[in-house]
């Protein structure tokens, strides 16, 4: 089995979110970057599928060499072989662009992605690659099964889940509890230094541009209620915050 | 700018979140001078469907089908060019979400997610719309030719009106999708509130102690007619189910009224909840970080508050 895996390269969760230069850009500076951790859950699976039933696994990055540590770990923790695709991801359209533009001719009969990236939380471009590559594509998937060319998938729907059954090839957005992260080895961090890493030029455009960004307005100070006086909270819910 | 609208249909009528939906594509449709239509697939009544007009719809179209991603998205896509559609709207779900990207790939036309207001059309089309789990917004031009938008839920003040729009039921040829997928099983909680789109959640952390002891919390989910949600670990370990757990890798919730009952508030829950309008914490322990993302808190222990909270309800 052939599988892709395309893994985005985002600010770790509990970074500080802040912009410079006008607005206008993400600061980058002290931020630690990992790989997307609904990705790495896609990333997991993909290992595992391989060491059942044999086949490869390619990890794809569309990034600037920035993102390189992050594709090393995905190396050291089981994939074959990567590609990073030289361009500031710009958009959902042009990454997903970037992914089928690679991923056409090559025969992949998995592509796993993460059910959204955590920074701009669009969860989107699986979906895009489907459509353009004439394959299906679901998401958010929390069990993946394969029997042959047959898949069987679970994934969340509002309220509960669905499970369903679709064939290779086809693309999915993965999330928890696909399965577990894996955590490289000495073996495999040593073992991902000398895999084979391709540098591709970009060739798609994007449709959207950010003008600019902006913090939410700070909160205003909690009001505190005694413990003893909790009732009260009620009051204050439907005559003051007007919630009730 | 001629709006369509893709609204989800559950148990024979518009969800509520689509509704926002409509609203929203309705007033981008007044705001340019063009009009909205709404596109349902699913199962429901002619009269349900007409009530897209009370939220601001001038027509709605209508395809009888069973869910499945790719006949849907090439519904949408199908619909989209035979209306002239410039600008598709939809309510940020996972089946939206996977429609809205298909229908993206379709028709080369640029997507934003998490639209929190309405489009800046005196030049161009831009949009904001929530980025980092609600940490920040970004304002995003869409420069293609079709603009497609998934509406964040609760930041559309709805207001419904009494006008019913006309339904004309379509039939679009899909037979090269319908075999992509089969389904095998659903499973979905019955009779409870739907967490995605309640207005008011109370959710349950590690300090509701154990499985055992979550009556005193769904005793006031019950009075104030809240869904109810828990934090990861809570899920992990099995006291309350998967689709329960709200966050980072969970579901993302906006309602009303957030209460967090024995939650620490670590930034990873935060991500799931830090668009709710009004955020009450309870928790026995003042340094709980979830006391800097509240509005309201109660330092206590769970058990002696959530009985008060649920009789100070039954009082009002
Ligand atoms: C990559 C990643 C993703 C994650 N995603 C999520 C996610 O999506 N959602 C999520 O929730 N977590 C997520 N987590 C876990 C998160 O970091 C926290 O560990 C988790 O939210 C803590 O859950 P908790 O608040 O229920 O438990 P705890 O942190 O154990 O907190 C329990 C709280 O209950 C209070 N308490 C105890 N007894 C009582 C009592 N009798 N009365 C009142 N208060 C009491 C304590 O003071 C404490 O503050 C993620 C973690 C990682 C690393
Ligand atoms: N720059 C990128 N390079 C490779 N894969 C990406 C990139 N951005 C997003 N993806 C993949 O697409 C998934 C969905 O991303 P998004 O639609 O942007 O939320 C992510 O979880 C990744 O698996």
């Amino acid at each position: 089995m052939k599988i892709l895996v395309c893994i985005s390269s985002v600010p770790d969760t509990t970074s500080r979110i802040a912009f410079e230069e006008g607005n206008t850009r993400f600061a980058k500076a002290g931020i630690q970057y990992i790989i997307g951790p609904y990705d790495d859950y896609a990333l997991a699976r993909a290992v595992e599928l391989k060491e059942a039933n044999g086949g490869s696994v390619t990890v794809l990055n569309v990034g600037k060499a920035d993102a390189e540590p992050q594709i090393r770990k995905a190396l050291a923790i089981g994939a074959d072989d990567a590609v990073r695709i030289d361009t500031e991801p710009a958009d959902s359209y042009s990454v997903a662009a970037e992914i089928a533009a690679y991923a056409r001719d090559k025969g992949f009969d998995l592509i796993l992605m993460g059910r959204e990236t955590t920074d701009y939380n669009s969860g989107v471009v699986h979906g895009i690659v489907g459509e353009m590559l004439g394959m299906p594509s679901f998401s958010p998937v929390m069990e993946l099964n394969v029997e042959g060319s047959k898949v069987l998938i679970a994934k969340e729907i509002e309220g509960g889940k669905e499970k369903l059954e679709t064939s290779l090839p086809v693309v999915l957005g993965c999330q928890e509890p696909i399965a577990e992260w894996k955590i490289p080895s000495m073996r495999g961090i040593m073992g991902a230094r000398t895999k084979p890493l391709a540098v591709i030029a970009p060739s798609a455009e994007a449709l959207t541009d950010v003008r600019s960004y902006e913090l939410p307005p700070a909160k205003g100070a909690v009001k505190m209620i005694p413990a003893e006086d909790a009732g009260s909270l009620i009051k204050l819910l439907q005559t003051e915050a007007k919630v009730l | 700018m001629s709006v369509l609208i893709f609204a989800e249909l559950a148990d024979g009528s518009i969800r509520k979140n689509s509704q926002e939906a409509i609203f929203y594509g309705a007033k981008v449709a007044s705001q340019t001078g063009g009009s909205a239509t709404v596109l349902a697939i699913g199962e429901a009544s002619e009269a349900e469907l007409a009530k897209a007009g009370n939220f601001g719809a001038t027509q709605v179209l209508y395809v009888k089908k069973e869910e499945n991603i790719m006949a849907y998205a090439k519904i949408l896509t199908e619909v989209v060019k035979s209306t002239g559609s410039t600008v598709v709207v939809a309510a940020r779900s996972a089946l939206s979400d996977a429609v809205l990207a298909r229908a993206a790939g379709a028709l080369k036309a640029g997507f934003a997610g998490n639209v929190t207001a309405l489009p800046d059309t005196s030049a161009g089309f831009t949009v904001t719309r929530s980025i980092f789990s609600g940490k920040a917004f970004a304002q995003t031009t869409i420069t293609s030719d079709i603009r497609l938008l998934a509406i964040k839920k609760n930041v559309i003040d709805v207001t419904a009106g009494s006008d019913t729009a006309p339904v004309e039921t379509l039939s679009i040829d899909t037979s090269a999708e319908d075999g992509s997928a089969k389904i095998l099983s659903v499973e979905k909680a019955t009779g409870a509130v739907s967490l995605p789109e309640a207005d008011i959640v109370v959710s349950g952390g590690r300090g509701m102690k154990g499985p055992e002891h979550w009556q005193p919390l769904l005793d006031l989910a019950e009075a104030l007619g809240a869904a109810t949600a828990c934090s990861k670990p809570v899920s992990d370990l099995d006291w309350r189910p998967h689709h329960e757990h709200v966050g980072q890798t969970g579901v993302k919730v906006a309602p009303n009224l957030y209460i967090a009952c024995g939650i620490s508030g670590a930034i990873q829950h935060l991500a799931g909840v830090n668009s709710s309008k009004v955020i009450v914490v309870i928790n026995k322990d003042p340094e709980a970080p979830f006391f800097k993302a509240a509005d309201y808190g109660i330092v206590g222990d769970v058990f002696e508050v959530l009985p008060k909270l649920t009789a100070a309800v039954k009082a009002l």
